[in-house]
Order: structure tokens, then C-alpha cells, then sequence
């Protein structure tokens, strides 16, 4: 039986409340720790960043294709990310006969490779989900989400179509749940299971039990739900497991301080930037901390409602009601979009920043990025923009400006899985259905 | 008292809600775009009454509802004392049919959901069995209260068990939770840790967060099928309290009694003359208003100050005073909430209302002249539909259809460019400038003749619900028009909604899907009929509508499960585009 470390402290503990003084092993990470002491690499993790509201091609778009593409004034505010960034531009979104749902066909087929036939059909297991359900099944969360709207509804991650990932949309709560009481600081110098957890991890294998007894009376339809409802339960089972085991030092890993006060609710785009960074610098340090493998951030929500003080229109508003600009554009709706992307540069740099093994946490990271519509200005589903930031784990090169001629979007989110690995020959339906890479982003 | 099952049928009220949809279906069909949906049972063919079964074979169908928080924190507080603290929010559902209660009965469990159960059986729990509380909550002291003690933790689970999983623990189950208290107090050497532990346990089962109809054989009507008691009893408490039934409604559950029509009433007004009413019917009233919205609601700080987050608040809690006051507490009819100047006002609103301040919640009484009558111009619907930064016609008539009239409006088109409505050379100043812009263009027109006529007649009211004369120094023209019936003024749009068909209709069938947790279909179109006629005769009390509900056969009979399949009806759009 190979020994490791969980397996040398749980027989220690035999059921009972004991510490444990543990130096802080690095002889569980090889010598440069860019890899596991196994010789298995570093966990490549996956996440997704999300806006509203598209974008404008002539202000937003690169005029050189390839690496060390130029910053359009839409995107100025990544020249400290942009090596980190490959732009996909010319993306489609393939409703074929379906209709265009304003604000919601786009991501939907951006995350499922469908497109909704109505505005209540809800997208299936989104991408996310089906990489987490291969990479993220030993971590504390599976999958975390965020969202800087303060709207418990803005996500587009769906575990299924009635099962909307939910968001944390409060610092302090999302700090309390990633870093308050239940957190295990992995680089602590003792460890002591709590007895009140595993008291905890025995009653719930009785409310487990309870399940079975429901089963017969409940529609095959209601069935899927108290499946769910199990899956649930497994996963507090794993927590509790988890929080009785001594994890892993993780040099990274530093406990943020406490966060104590959040900006108010609003849409005010400052609010938005506040609530927005505060989170994901937990989300940072959360991935650090191997608290999950999976994440995702939305800044706004499709249809975005964000402010500008004392403009009478929030930001989807003006997309539509604005005129075009002396500038050849709308100035107003391009302030917001700035804004937009000033928040997804500060994502991308905070992961960036976060030094693990003789790289950072990015590298080992694919984050995709995705909106709703090309130019939201009159809905349209083509000329789409997406992003990935990340290398993967040396699986993805970066930097590129990607013009795609009108691929589907479903091209990226198979790319994206594939280099996941997930075992898929093809993603997506009807016309957003493909089996082609965008091979110039892999190694 | 022997009170028979209601007769809902041969209502005439199925005329009048067609004439409704009939209207905009000829607005709606100048420009091509797809008319607002009346209720389902208008579209329904009038042929189809000659096939529905006789009253009493009317049925619901059974469902498997999740529990909202605020059920969870009203079952606790009633089983615990208002001494316990919930502060938790469980994950938001899908709005199904108008309700987010009917979209319990579809939403599924996220991992993120289930640590929110966890977390909050542990906090309630804890308060429990805390040393403050432990003396007045658990109804036994323990031998030693650093051991185990099975008689006692026997004891308290079975009666707490009993109240919130709605009916008896099974012994295989209670033996369980008492040798799990057991282990874990002779583990710690606590009694109370183990008891805590073990009502997390209880707290965190399936069986108290999703609410599992059962069904039983009719000895009335062989071959029929009905909710079992306990699962009656369930249904009725929550759908009057929102919370799990109290120990008079499981002992008649138990007995039988709510089997009996005498039973049943007995019960029914047992629990309309409760104060748990008010609660049970602020949630329905939350849930049909869409009140779950002022969670999120801000407003542009620049341009209202005025509207600060204790406002927010102040206006949701304002309506629902003004309508559990009007129809709970006197009884009146349910039209007359969109006439009525009584209303009550706290100081944040006073300062949007422009009135003299007193500290906490006054009854106050708009005088006779005063714009502010009834509830569409209460500050919940003025700034809850309304722009962040200025007010919105469309968004208004959009939910004065939607929400009240129980309508839908047709999503915008996708291909449209607005920006016409931002003239730069500055000539559009109004609202109704804007909107009229609509008018003129015919792909948008079909879609905003629905809302736009009536949602003007609000705009002396800014997008915080502030009274104004002039929009950009311009006088405001506040004249419209709803169905037919032109009006002025705000006064003309509320007495033309005091007077349509539709609003009575729309909440009768809110009450309905709300009591079943089911979305209403035209196979439901007779039923719902009947209701309406009866809500008619009763004076449009909603005391009386939730009496025929309840006593209606379709409140306690249910559907074979096989022929009634959990299948959701259409889902309202979330939201309107730009206008």
C-alpha cells in the first residue's frame, strides 16, 4: 500500500481528537516545485471571466494579427497583461433557426456549444462543469463562482439546466467561506482535526440514507433533482474529509486578511471595479490555496446594467439609445466597455502575480473569457470577441491576436477542453458544432 | 359547519379575460411582433369545457418543492422562538409561471447550495443548544450534562423531528439521530454538542428541505388519488404561514380530521385567524410583486440621492404593509389597492414623498387631489421599474402587464437601432418624446403600443417615484390609455386597472399557482373560472379566495403521478430590452 502523507494522518488520528507538530514538508513538491514530489505536474486549473455588452470593432479589434498585436483604445489597459492574452476576434455565434435572444443566445452557446430555442431553456452542464467534473473533484470546491454585480442571478456556469452555479456576490461573505473557520491552512504548524467535524461526517451518513427512502415516491423527473440532492451531500462528505485530513503545505498559500467591509450595492462602475478586484484577489489566492481547480468570475451581466455617475443611462441602455460619436463611435457605451476591460486586465495580471514553483499561478492556468454579443448596439451574434489568458501548464502559447473569419465560438470552447483534457471528438450543435482546434495557441 | 367542495365551473369570467387578450392581440398585430400572452386559460377553446371531468375529480399535481429560506426561517422561529437567528439566503429560483414559488417545485441542488444548508443547520442549530437557550428549548434535563443521555435526546429530537419533517420520525430514523447525540456527547463529553449534532443532522435532511408530496388512495372515490394528511397539511401551511404546519395541523393530519370537509374548514379558519397569516401572505405578495428584485436595486447616487439603500428597503416594506393592512387586517376588496390612498410611510420614504417626518412606520392617507393613489404609484412600482437614472415608460407598462395583469409583453426584436431617441440635437426631452419615437418605427411599435400607453400616465413620477411636473423644463402629458379606456391621469390609469377583468383574474390565478406550487395550464382554464367567479361574488376578498382554494377538490386531490408530469409551463422574459 503506498503511503502519503493524508494516508499517514488519518491512521494517526484513529478516530480521535489528536495534534499533529508537522514541519512544513517540501519534500512533497521536487526540488524546484514546479511539479508534485510524485513527478505528477502542477494542477493545470481552468476558470472563466465574463462581460456584457460585446464590443466596438473599431475601437476594440487589433489591426495586427498574431503575436504582439497593438491596443486598440478599447483595450489599452492591457499592456501589462497582453502577453498573457491571446484575443480571438470574428467569433459567430450560430443561432441557425433559432431565434436571437437578446443578451442571452450568445453566451449560452459561448458555455454549451447550443443555442436556446427559447428564453427559458437553460443551458445544460456548461463548460466549466464538465472540466471540473474531471479536475476538480479532489479539491474543497469543485467549482468556486463570483460575481462583482451583486446579483445572485448573474451567472452563466450551470450545473444543469435548473441548476445555475450560485454566485458569491460579498467580499466578506466570500471571504468567510473560503478563509474563515473551515479553512485548513495548509502551511500551518500543527494540525488538529476537529471532533465536532467528524461528528458531523457521521450524522450525515444517515441523512444520506434518507435519500433511498424518498426514491419511490417521487416522479422520474423529481429524480434527477434528488440526485442532486445526493451529489450535495457527497460533497459535504468530502469536505468534512477533507477538513480531517493535514492538506499539503502549498508555499503560495497565505491566508488573506480578514475582509471586514465591501463596497454598497449598486451598478455604480466604481463599486463594480471595487467589488469586483476584492474578489478576485480571494479568487487568487483561493486557486493558490488549492481550494479549487475551477473557477469563475462574472464582472457584469449580460445586458449590463453598470452606471456612470450622474449618466442618466446605465450601460446597456446606451448601447442602443446612443447615437454615434463625432469619434465615429458611441463614446458613452465605449467608457463603459473600457471599464469592462480594465477589470479583465486586473484579473488577468492578479493571477499573474501570484508566484507558484519558478512561474506563476497563470501559467498553470487557462482562463476563458467570453460576452453576449458581438456589437450590442443592434444584438449581433457575429464578430464576437473571446479571450484565453494562461498557458496551461505549457500547453497553450500566448500573445496571439487570433481574426477567426466567422468560426463558431463552440471552436474556442472545444479548444479549451481539449486542452483540459477532456476526452471530446467534437462539442456543440448544428452549425456551432466542431471537432477543429484553434491549433495555433497549442504547444 | 359542513362546507361543501367549491363548484368551479360555468364562470363567465373566461369571456371577459379573452376580450382582454383579444384587445392586444390587435394592437400587437400592426406590427408583426407576437402578442403579450393572456393567462393560459384564455387561449384554451371554449370547447373544451364539454370534456373536463365533474368539480370533484378537479386535481393538482404533486410535487417535490425545495424550501425557500424564508419558509426555513418561519418553521424555525415558530418550532424555536423568534430568538433564533437565520440570516442565511438559499440560491435563487427559476421565476416559473409568474412565481418563483412555482419554480421551487423545478429547481435543482448546486454543491454551493448544499454547504449553505449545512452551514445554516449548523448556526441554527447551534443557537439551540447554546447554554442561553438550551434551558427553554429542550424540554428535558440531562442526567449528567457531560454524557450521553438517550431518554432525554429521544425526547427533544422526536417532538423538533416531528415539527419540522412534518410528520413522525420513523423509530429506524429518531434511533439513529439518538445514537449519533449519544456518540458524539460521550466523545466530547457533552450532551449538548451530541443534541446540537444531531439537529444538524435533522435540519440538513431531505426530508424537511424538499417538500415531497405523498399520495393515498380516495376511500370517497376509488380509483382517485389524494394527498395524503400529512402532505395536506403541509401544502396548506405553507401556502397560508410559508412555513411547515403546527402541531394542531399534524394532530389533524394524523387523526384524519383533515380528510373530513368540517376538518379541513376547522383548520382553515383556525389559521386565517392566525398572525402566522400575515407572514404567509407578505411572501405570496413578495413573490407575485417580484420583490426579490429590491434586493439588487440601486439607484444612480448623482441623480436621486435621495434614494438611499434604507429607501430601497422602506419601499418593498411600504406595499407590503399597505396590502396585508387593506386585505388582511380590514378585509377589503383587492381592487381597491389600486385606488385606495391609505398607505403607511417611514422617514426615508417621507423624504422621496416630500411629507413631514415622524421616526418609524406611520399610517398616513394621501389627501383627496393628491397624484399618489393606490399602488402603482407607490414608490415599490414607480422606482422598481425605472432606469437606474430616469424613469421608463416602457419598463412600467411592461410590468403592469406582467405582473399584475398576468400577461406577457413579447421580447424586443433583436435587430433595432434606438439611438434615435438620443437626438443630439436635443429635441426628444420627454419621455413621451421617446417613446413616440417607437410609435413611429413599425418594428417596434406593435411591442410598445402593449406598454407604452399606460407607463406614460406614470411619468409625474421620476425614476425614484418623486412626484415632478416637467421633464427638462418641459410639462409632462400624462394622458393614456389601457385597453380601450382612455384617462388623463394617474387617477384615470388606476381606476382603469380597479375596473379591468384581468387584475382580479391574474390574482386569482397567482393564489392557485402559488397554493399547488404548480404553473396553471389550460386544462386548468374551468377550474380557475370557477375561482374567479366565486372571488367575484365574495367581493373580491382575498380571505374568501383562499378559503375556495383550499376547499376547492383540486387543493387536495391530486393526479395520477404518470399522467401528470413535472414539466414546467413557460417562463416569464426577465426582462424588457431598451426603450
Amino acid at each position: 500500500m503506498a503511503l502519503n502523507r493524508r494516508r499517514v494522518l488519518r491512521g494517526m488520528l484513529n478516530g480521535g481528537a489528536v495534534t499533529v507538530g508537522i514541519p512544513l514538508l517540501n519534500c512533497f513538491l521536487n526540488t524546484n516545485g514546479t511539479a508534485m514530489a510524485d513527478g505528477a505536474k502542477m494542477p493545470v486549473r481552468f476558470g472563466t471571466w465574463f462581460w456584457g455588452l460585446g464590443i466596438d470593432q473599431g475601437i476594440f479589434v487589433p489591426k495586427k494579427v498574431g503575436l504582439n498585436y497593438d491596443l486598440p483604445e478599447q483595450i489599452a489597459s492591457w499592456k501589462n497583461i497582453s502577453q498573457h492574452v491571446n484575443l480571438f476576434t470574428g467569433l459567430t455565434a450560430f443561432r441557425d433557426t433559432d431565434p436571437n435572444l437578446c443578451h442571452y443566445s450568445g453566451w449560452v452557446i459561448g458555455m454549451s456549444g447550443s443555442s436556446p430555442k427559447a428564453g427559458g431553456d437553460k443551458p445544460g452542464e456548461t463548460i466549466d462543469i464538465t472540466i471540473a467534473n474531471q479536475v476538480g473533484r479532489t479539491t474543497r470546491f469543485k467549482t468556486l463562482t463570483a460575481a462583482a454585480t451583486g446579483d445572485v442571478r448573474s451567472s452563466i456556469s450551470y450545473e444543469s439546466a435548473n441548476a445555475p452555479t450560485l454566485p458569491e456576490v460579498s467580499p466578506i461573505n466570500f471571504y468567510q467561506r473560503l478563509f474563515g473557520p473551515d479553512f485548513q491552512d495548509p502551511n500551518a504548524p500543527t494540525f488538529t482535526p476537529n471532533p465536532r467535524v467528524m461528528a458531523r461526517r457521521s450524522v450525515l451518513s444517515g441523512v444520506i440514507d434518507e435519500i433511498k427512502t424518498m426514491e419511490n415516491e417521487i416522479g422520474s423527473e423529481d429524480k434527477q433533482r434528488l440526485d442532486q440532492y445526493l451529489t450535495g451531500l457527497r460533497h459535504l462528505e468530502r469536505q468534512f474529509d477533507q477538513q480531517l485530513t493535514k492538506p499539503e503545505p502549498i508555499a503560495a498559500c497565505v491566508a488573506p486578511k480578514a475582509v471586514t467591509s465591501e463596497p454598497e450595492l449598486g451598478g455604480e462602475s466604481g463599486l463594480m471595479a471595487r467589488r469586483h478586484n476584492m474578489m478576485t484577489d480571494l479568487m487568487v489566492m483561493a486557486v493558490a490555496c488549492d481550494q479549487t481547480r475551477v473557477f469563475n468570475m462574472n464582472y457584469s451581466s449580460a445586458s449590463a446594467n453598470t452606471i456612470k455617475a450622474g449618466y442618466e443611462k446605465p450601460h446597456h441602455t446606451t448601447t442602443h439609445e446612443e447615437p454615434i460619436g463625432e469619434h465615429g463611435y458611441q463614446e458613452n457605451a465605449a467608457w463603459f466597455l473600457r471599464r469592462s476591460m480594465e477589470a479583465w486586465a486586473y484579473y488577468v495580471e492578479a493571477f499573474s502575480k501570484m508566484k507558484e514553483g519558478d512561474g506563476t499561478l497563470l501559467d498553470n492556468a487557462l482562463i476563458y473569457a467570453i460576452t453576449d454579443h458581438g456589437y450590442a448596439r443592434v444584438h449581433s451574434l457575429d464578430n464576437m470577441a473571446a479571450m484565453t489568458a494562461g498557458r496551461a501548464g505549457g500547453r497553450v502559447k500566448t500573445g496571439m491576436h487570433i481574426k477567426t473569419e466567422g468560426s463558431t465560438i463552440g471552436r474556442l470552447g472545444y479548444t479549451v477542453q481539449r486542452v483540459m483534457g477532456i476526452d471530446v471528438n467534437a462539442w456543440g450543435t448544428r452549425s456551432n458544432n466542431t471537432s477543429k482546434e484553434f491549433g495555433e495557441i497549442l504547444v | 359547519m359542513n362546507v361543501q367542495y367549491v363548484n368551479l365551473k360555468n364562470s363567465g369570467s373566461l369571456r371577459r379575460l379573452m376580450a382582454a387578450g383579444v384587445a392586444i392581440l390587435a394592437v400587437a398585430g400592426l406590427a408583426n411582433c407576437s402578442a403579450p400572452s393572456a393567462p393560459d386559460t384564455a387561449k384554451a377553446p371554449a370547447a373544451a369545457a364539454s370534456v373536463v371531468a365533474p368539480e370533484t375529480d378537479d386535481t393538482s399535481a404533486r410535487r417535490l418543492r425545495l424550501m425557500t429560506a424564508e419558509q426555513y426561517r418561519n418553521t424555525l422561529s415558530y418550532v424555536f422562538g423568534p430568538g433564533i437567528s437565520i440570516p442565511t439566503a438559499f440560491a435563487p429560483v427559476q421565476r416559473t409561471d409568474g412565481l418563483l414559488s412555482v419554480g421551487t417545485s423545478f429547481a435543482g441542488i448546486t454543491a454551493a447550495q448544499m454547504e449553505i444548508y449545512q452551514k445554516t443547520a449548523a448556526t441554527a442549530a447551534q443557537q439551540v443548544v447554546d447554554e442561553r437557550n438550551r434551558n427553554f428549548l429542550v424540554p428535558c434535563t440531562p442526567k449528567n450534562p457531560q454524557a450521553a443521555d438517550d431518554a432525554c435526546a429521544r425526547q427533544f429530537l422526536a417532538g423538533v423531528g416531528r415539527l419540522v419533517y412534518r410528520h413522525s420520525l420513523d423509530q429506524q430514523r429518531l434511533d439513529g439521530y439518538v445514537k449519533e447525540a449519544g456518540a458524539t456527547a460521550t466523545r466530547l463529553k457533552d450532551f449538548y454538542a451530541g443534541l446540537g449534532v444531531a439537529l444538524e443532522g435533522v435540519l440538513l435532511s431531505p426530508r424537511v428541505l424538499m417538500v415531497s408530496e405523498r399520495a393515498e388512495a380516495d376511500p370517497q372515490k376509488p380509483g382517485q388519488q389524494r394527498l395524503d394528511g400529512h402532505s395536506l397539511a403541509t401544502r396548506l401551511s405553507f401556502f397560508l404561514w410559508n412555513a411547515a404546519p403546527d402541531d394542531l395541523l399534524l394532530k389533524a393530519a394524523e387523526t384524519g380530521e383533515l380528510h373530513t370537509q368540517k376538518g379541513l374548514q376547522k383548520q382553515l379558519d383556525r389559521m386565517l385567524a392566525s398572525p402566522r397569516l400575515e407572514a404567509g401572505m407578505r411572501a405570496f405578495f413578495d413573490d407575485m410583486f417580484h420583490f426579490e428584485d429590491f434586493n439588487n436595486l440601486a439607484k444612480d447616487a448623482a441623480i436621486y440621492p435621495v434614494f438611499t439603500t434604507t429607501a430601497v428597503q422602506d419601499a418593498r416594506e411600504q406595499t407590503l404593509r399597505t396590502v396585508i393592512d387593506q386585505l388582511i387586517t380590514k378585509d377589503r376588496d383587492y381592487r381597491d389597492l389600486f385606488t385606495s390612498r391609505e398607505t403607511f410611510i417611514s422617514p426615508s420614504l417621507a423624504a422621496i414623498y416630500k411629507l413631514p417626518t415622524s421616526p418609524g412606520w406611520s399610517p398616513y392617507e394621501f389627501p383627496e387631489g393628491s397624484p399618489r393613489m393606490g399602488l402603482l404609484t407607490h414608490i415599490s412600482f414607480l422606482a422598481g421599474h425605472s432606469h437606474p437614472g430616469r424613469s421608463s415608460a416602457t419598463l412600467r407598462g411592461k410590468a403592469l402587464r406582467e405582473v399584475l395583469l398576468c400577461q406577457v409583453v413579447p421580447r424586443p426584436p433583436a435587430n433595432v437601432d434606438f439611438s434615435a431617441v438620443e437626438n443630439p440635437k436635443g429635441n426628444l426631452r420627454t419621455a413621451r418624446d421617446r417613446v413616440n419615437f417607437h410609435l413611429e418605427n413599425p418594428v417596434c411599435a406593435g411591442c410598445h403600443k402593449i406598454t407604452d400607453p399606460m407607463g406614460l400616465a406614470l411619468e409625474n413620477f421620476d425614476g425614484a417615484g418623486q412626484y415632478r411636473e416637467t421633464e427638462r423644463g418641459v410639462a409632462i402629458d400624462a394622458t393614456g390609455s389601457l385597453d380601450g379606456k382612455s384617462f388623463t391621469d394617474v387617477k384615470g390609469l388606476a381606476q382603469a386597472m380597479h375596473d379591468h377583468p384581468a387584475v382580479t383574474s391574474c390574482i386569482v390565478k397567482r393564489v392557485y399557482a402559488y397554493g399547488t406550487g404548480s404553473p396553471t395550464t389550460g386544462a386548468d382554464r374551468q377550474m380557475l373560472q370557477g375561482l374567479d367567479k366565486n372571488f367575484a361574488a365574495n367581493g373580491y376578498r382575498l380571505r374568501e379566495l383562499l378559503k375556495t382554494v383550499v376547499m376547492s377538490s383540486a387543493f387536495s386531490k391530486v393526479a395520477d403521478q404518470s399522467s401528470a408530469p413535472a414539466k414546467a409551463a413557460s417562463v416569464s422574459p426577465s426582462s424588457v430590452s431598451a426603450e
